[in-house]
Parts: structure tokens; sequence; C-alpha cells
């Protein structure tokens, strides 16, 4: 069809330049000492750990102003730490929020729901948010190599989230993780570093790596901002129920990062008047073998005791949690609780979220389950309740958990006398 | 016994820009207190008003976490290597 004038005659308008990104300035949590914007997250006073600082006065957009906006997390980006327009992975977060009626009723709660991040684009984690963050925060800085300590998600997010900005990426990983997670991170080209040791190790030799090379390691000296990320999390849970708040919400532990994180995204949401109404009371998970914050919770006070790991839940292996404490802090100030699951417990949390919800969730999605109907059966999670929980990653990433107790399917040829007597002996099974 | 104490680049300039100094002690302890008594500066930021470590800043003895080995009261040998680090959250 030849092109008229008519057609060619009405352009669509030229988008509105974008806004130079900058970083937020920072805060010290401990001694309150603000300093500009720089890749480091350490107070130089007091070492303490550096926040950014919002502008108090910015213009904050209204929940239909939100709603208009692209399916993303930068549609919070009045709640991110930069100022101008983000320049990488624009396409991250907003992932969906699931209706749950099978778990609701095996957790004897009113409703359900699953924040679905085993979906999250592009590495299929609840760390492309974080890495979003994290990234554009070395956009801001001029960076051109970034890096991160991982127990495997954070290192795909990384990878995949590098490779397409173009940038160089240094990722270092305790050296017997999952397979998927190594290749899910090496197929991208990344610099990747197998480290002998505990994540704790790979942690603490990323902290010398940042502070050596000067590179921008998110979740060291980039942690201010990239943390910030999570809040997201918070965020759409709260859009995607209506503008509105569940009664608790249920999340892994790690680092615990993503309870601060939750409280202070579902706070800002409050401040703000977007909702209204109670705060949830925030519940972490965490595996028996590597439990550092649900004993703190459990014993009382704010003296964390690191672990060594012993469990197959690698993502959420840390044994010395920096944000433990304030993770503790976070689920007893808003009536929450902690529970902890053996390795059998968190396999059987993988097969009921597929079975009751058809998510196949990585090893901390089964502590998360696991955890929640064991808060359930200690009466934490009661009869009115509606519960989010917080599934952080895909299933796929650590097929090693689930390959000895998922069934074997039987093999057959090509034929239909085949089949029959197949499908009669499983239907009369069943 | 003299042992080499490894600081984070932020500490540097109370040290005159040094970021390994030698510290002398029986314990962790006394060697961190030893560094606190000649770089002033540095105490406030290596341990509490009591003398005792901060929840937020590690301390490594050989790369193995100190909390493990009895904290700052944990004994130090001629040519062991402590690191100072600031706790860091991952994931």
């Amino acid at each position: 069809m030849p092109i008229t004038s008519s057609r060619i005659s009405a352009p669509a308008p030229a988008p509105a330049p974008a806004l130079p990104l900058t970083a937020r300035p920072l805060r010290c949590r401990h001694c309150g000492v603000e300093r500009p914007a720089a890749p480091v997250a350490i107070c130089e006073l007091c070492l303490g750990p550096l926040d950014p600082v919002y502008d108090g006065g910015r213009r904050l957009p209204d929940a239909e102003t939100i709603s208009r906006r692209p399916p993303s997390l930068w549609r919070y980006k009045e709640w991110l730490p930069f100022d101008g327009d983000p320049v990488w992975s624009l396409d991250c977060g907003f992932t969906p929020l699931i209706e749950a009626p099978a778990l609701a009723r095996r957790l004897g709660v009113a409703r359900a729901w699953v924040k679905n991040d085993t979906v999250s684009h592009p590495s299929l984690s609840f760390k492309d948010r974080v890495v979003a963050a994290g990234i554009n925060a070395a956009a801001a800085f001029g960076l051109e190599t970034i890096g991160c300590a991982s127990t495997g998600n954070l290192a795909n997010a990384v990878a995949a989230h590098a490779a397409r900005a173009g940038l160089t990426a240094w990722v270092f990983i305790p050296e017997d993780l999952e397979r998927g997670k190594i290749v899910g991170t090496s197929v991208f080209g990344t610099r990747l570093v197998r480290v002998r040791g505990t994540y704790d190790d790979v942690n603490r030799l990323c902290a010398q790596v940042a502070d050596r090379f000067g590179w921008g390691i998110v979740n060291v000296n980039l942690r201010g901002y990239y943390g910030e990320g999570s809040k997201t999390v918070a965020f759409e849970i709260a859009e995607q129920l209506g503008w509105r708040l569940p009664t608790a919400v249920v999340a892994p532990m790690a680092g615990g990062s993503l309870l601060t994180k939750l409280r202070k995204g579902f706070g800002e949401f409050l401040d703000a008047g977007l909702i209204h109404g109670q705060p949830p009371r925030l519940y972490g998970a965490q595996a028996s073998g590597c439990a550092p914050i649900v004993r703190l919770l459990e014993r009382g006070g704010s003296t964390l005791e690191p672990e060594l790991p012993r469990t197959i839940c690698r993502s959420l292996a840390i044994g010395n949690p920096a944000d433990g404490v304030s993770a503790a802090q976070a689920m007893r100030e808003t009536g929450g609780w902690a529970a902890a699951v053996s390795d059998a417990e968190l396999v059987e949390g993988i097969r009921t979220l597929a079975a009751d919800v058809g998510v196949f969730a990585e090893t901390a999605g089964g502590v998360t389950v696991a955890g929640a109907l064991a808060l359930a059966r200690a009466d934490h999670l009661r009869g009115e309740d509606e519960v989010v929980l917080c599934i952080t990653g895909h299933g796929l990433k650590t097929l090693e958990a689930v390959l000895d107790v998922v069934p074997e399917a039987p093999v057959i040829g090509p034929r239909l006398r085949d089949v029959i007597p197949l499908i009669e002996s499983l239907e009369q099974r069943s | 016994m003299p042992v080499t104490v490894n600081l984070p680049s932020v500490l540097a300039a109370h040290t005159g820009g040094a970021r390994s100094i030698q510290a002398t002690g029986r314990t962790l302890g006394e060697a961190v207190a030893d560094v606190a008594a000649r770089y002033p500066a540095l105490a406030p930021r290596l341990r509490d008003e009591q003398g005792k470590p901060y929840p937020f800043v590690n301390f490594y003895l050989n790369d193995e976490d100190v909390r493990f080995r009895g904290g700052f009261a944990a004994t130090v040998q001629d040519g062991d290597e402590v690191t100072v680090i600031p706790a860091i959250a991952g994931g």
C-alpha cells in the first residue's frame, strides 16, 4: 500500500529529552553525618552504613499517575535514589501478584498471594530489582566495571544486566554453588570467579576488592543505592492489591536486607498517603542450617552470632548477615516473627508451591513456603489474615534440590499400544 | 607479639595514609588497644567506649572471622594478619 501524505503528516511527538542521571547524597545510619553522592557504602567517621537521602520536598505522584506509567519498577522512581532519568535496566520489576486460594486454605488464612519474582526480568529473581538500582548508580558515577559477591541469584542478575549495558562484570561466588547458577552467570561472558570458602568469605574478599580496585561492586560500595531497589517489592504489593496493605508478609532472609526494605517501602507509601492502615506484620524465613537472624529473634537482644552455613539452600546461606539486626528489629516492631525450616521441609515447600500455585521456586522459595506453614502452625498467622509470600527466585536455578524427590517419568515407545496400558495403570492408581 | 593490622581505605586518613600498620599484644583486643593508643583518631572507629567491638565492624584474624575464635579475646601470634572490614550486606 502506498504511503499517503496523510499517514506521514502527523509524526509521533518526540520523547522528552532524558534528564541527566545523578545519584542522591548519602547519610550515615549511625552517626547521621551526610556526604555527597559517591560509590562508597561506609561512613568515613564511624564505619556505619550509608543510606541515600531523599529530598523531602520533592513532588510525589498520586496513585493514578503511577498507574499510567510503564509496568516496571521505575514507575516508583521518586522513591529510588536518583535524580534524572535511569539509563539502564528500564524493563525490570512489576512482576505478577498471584492469588493463591489453595495455599490460603493450607495456611488457614483468609487470603494469600504469591509475589512472583521467579519471572523477574531478565534473570528470574528479585535481584533484578537491586541490580537495576545498582547499575544505574554505576552509570551515575561513570563506572565501567561492576561486580558482586553472590550466593547465586545476584551473580545471575549482575551478569545479565552488565552484558546488555556493555559493562565488564566481575562476579565472585562460593565455588560449590548449584550448576544452574554458575552456568546462568558465565553464559553472559562474565568474569566469574569461584572462591574456595563460604559466602561470608566471598563477601569479605569483595569488600577488599572494591577497596583496592574502585569497581562498582553493587552489594559492597554501591550498596546504599542497590538496596533501595528492594523497596519496589513493597510498592508493587500495595499497588497490585488495589492500593492497600496485606496484614502479613513472609519473606526469605539471607543478609536480611529485603525485610528491612519491605518495611521501609510500606512506610514510604503510607507517608505519601498512597495507602492507609496498619503496616503489615513482617515475617522472615531461613533454613535451619543457617538461621542466625531467626535465632537472634528467638534469643532476644541485638547481638547477632554468626554461623557456618550447612544447608542446601545456598541462596540464603549467609552466616554473618550484615542487616540481620535491622531485620530482627523490623520483625519485632511490626509484630511479626521468624521461622527456620529443615532442608527436607524446604524441599516439600517447593513442591507445595508448585502444586498449589503453579510456581516453581528455587530453594529460598521453599524456605518461604515452609516457613509460612510453620508460622501458621504456631498461630502467628491467623484466620483473618491476608498474607503475601515473597517468592524470590526460579526453581530452574536449583534443580539439584528436587531431582531426587520428583517422580521419574515413564519411558515408552512411540506407539498407542504402549501408551494405553500406561494411562490405564496411572488412572487406576489415582 | 607483632601482628599486621590491615585497614580499609576509609580509615587510612587517620594513619597518615598507611593501610597496614604493626601492632603488639597477646590477644586481638590488646593489639587493637595498641593501635588505638598510637592512633587516637582511630580508637573510636575500631571499638566502643568500653573497648568492645562494634557489631558493624568485623575483624578477621588470618582471614577467619574472630567471632568464631573468641572475639577480642582471641590470642594472636607473631606474624598474624588482622583485617578490619566494615560489615557489608550481601545476597
